[in-house]
């Protein structure tokens, strides 16, 4: 089993959370929604796994390299 | 009887139902459809309104007679009329809509990469691929150059350039620039994808770039305009403006300004261009054959400019040592933020691992220069 680190990639602010640790994810499902230069942007897992872990929450102001989550795959 | 003849029924014609279901189709695009919705809906209700006959509300006066739909060169009489007349004929309007454009730009993504701005300038071959299709179909100099910047996705450009090249068809192009602006996600993603093979379209950029300090946003908006304006100097009163716009909200001590340039000054001027753009679009003016066919041209300047963004990333690739995706290329033409968006989905969809929106925002603000700065070469050309 290797684990991934799922980033925040641009500063803005989390507008909704989809997932919970222990949700199993394929690739391309949204994890959250991240709000930056005026638009909606997916955060998507990587790859197919477990999320393990949840960092943020909705309303939250983020900084790019903070975790969003880490996917167990 | 004679009580029938007061109402618009006496005059209405089939052209006025035709352009009526148009602005209708406008209207529903903007509302419905959610596209290009602050544009869409003022053109939109602008058709709908001019195209009720006796209504006068882009009224005329050439040699003393009305005319029911603007002519250019005529003294204006009906409520439009005026605003289309001394805001959109002058350059006022179009030229103020890129100082609240400047307010809300941020050149970070350029000046943190600044090769994007090669892409900027490469997807400007659009504009220039049209210009001369136009000229080869039979379309004025003139009448080509403002077909042409259509490929630049820029609605005030757009506007800018037509008003002083080729007024009468203003509206025509005004329309395409902007209903091709709210199709970039339809019109974009087949051209990117019949370019570049998957795996190019997953190649990996990390997403962040460098920061960028405030002092160098500043001395960008001044250096920028200076060297431009230089180089094509009739591009001054929409770079001027852009920039401008630009250093209002970047200097950090004018964020009322700002504030004020970006939001409520703007979304004034939206409604003013919008509507009276729309009501340029009398049945008169606009089903005429020519109309149509810069209405066609329009999508090949566009698709051109995409064409030619995305064959210039990946020409770059054969030399640069860390890869662009190169569909960030795309990206050049200037409809901020849609074509960045475009990007940055289609890079998720080929390698989750990508978040590719500040790689394409540097293109995409590299465009609206690139556009304004082929605006000016051909006013530099053109407009005397």
């Amino acid at each position: 089993m290797s684990q991934e680190i799922i980033e925040v990639p641009i500063t803005g602010k989390i507008i909704s959370v989809s997932v919970k640790a222990g949700d199993k994810v394929k690739e391309g499902d949204t994890i959250c929604m991240l709000e930056s230069m005026k638009m909606e942007n997916p955060i998507v897992a990587p790859a197919d796994g477990t999320i393990t872990e949840v960092k943020v929450t909705a309303e939250q102001v983020v900084k790019p390299g903070e975790t969003i989550a880490i996917i167990e795959y | 009887m004679f009580g029938l003849f007061q109402t618009g029924f006496a005059g209405f014609t089939w052209g006025n139902g035709v352009m009526i279901a148009f602005g209708g189709l406008l209207l529903y695009l903007g509302i419905v459809k959610k596209m290009e919705p602050l544009l869409l809906v003022p053109i939109g209700f602008g058709v709908v309104l001019v195209n009720l006959p006796f209504g006068g509300v882009m009224e005329s006066i050439v040699q003393g007679k009305v005319v029911e739909a603007y002519a250019i060169g005529g003294q204006p009489a009906g409520l439009l009329a005026y605003i289309f007349s001394f805001g959109i004929l002058t350059d006022i309007i179009p030229c103020f809509i890129f100082l609240g454009l400047g307010a809300l730009t941020d050149f970070g993504p350029l000046i943190a990469s600044p090769k994007t701005l090669i892409l900027g300038a490469g997807a400007q071959f659009g504009v220039y691929f049209a210009f001369f299709l136009a000229l080869r179909l039979g379309f004025s100099v003139r009448e080509a150059a403002s077909i042409g910047i259509i490929g630049g996705a820029d609605g005030p450009t757009t506007i800018y350039l037509t008003s002083k090249l080729a007024p009468h068809l203003i509206g025509v192009t005004a329309v395409a620039a902007y209903t091709y602006m709210a199709m970039v996600p339809i019109i974009q993603p087949p051209i990117i994808r019949a370019l570049t093979t998957k795996k190019e379209r997953a190649i990996y950029m990390k997403p962040q770039l460098r920061p960028v300090s405030q002092q160098e946003k500043i001395l960008f908006s001044v250096i920028a305009t200076i060297i431009i304006v230089l180089l094509a100097p009739r591009c001054a009163p929409l770079m001027g403006m852009f920039m401008f716009g630009n250093l209002l909200r970047e200097c950090g001590v004018t964020d009322r300004l700002a504030d004020t340039a970006a939001n409520a000054f703007m979304n004034i001027l939206t409604i003013l261009v919008g509507v009276s753009v729309g009501a340029f679009m009398s049945a008169e003016s606009f089903l005429t054959p020519k109309s149509l066919m810069v209405y066609g041209l329009g999508i090949a300047a566009f698709a051109g400019s995409t064409f030619f963004g995305v064959i210039l990333a990946k020409s770059m690739n054969l030399f640069l040592k860390e890869k662009i995706n190169p569909m960030i290329g795309a990206a050049g033409v200037s409809a901020v933020p849609m074509s960045a968006r475009v990007v940055q989905r289609m890079g998720q969809k080929a390698n989750p691992r990508n978040f590719l929106l500040m790689h394409a925002m540097g293109p995409n603000v590299a465009g609206v220069i690139g556009t304004a700065a082929a605006a000016g070469i051909f006013l530099g050309m053109l407009g005397h």
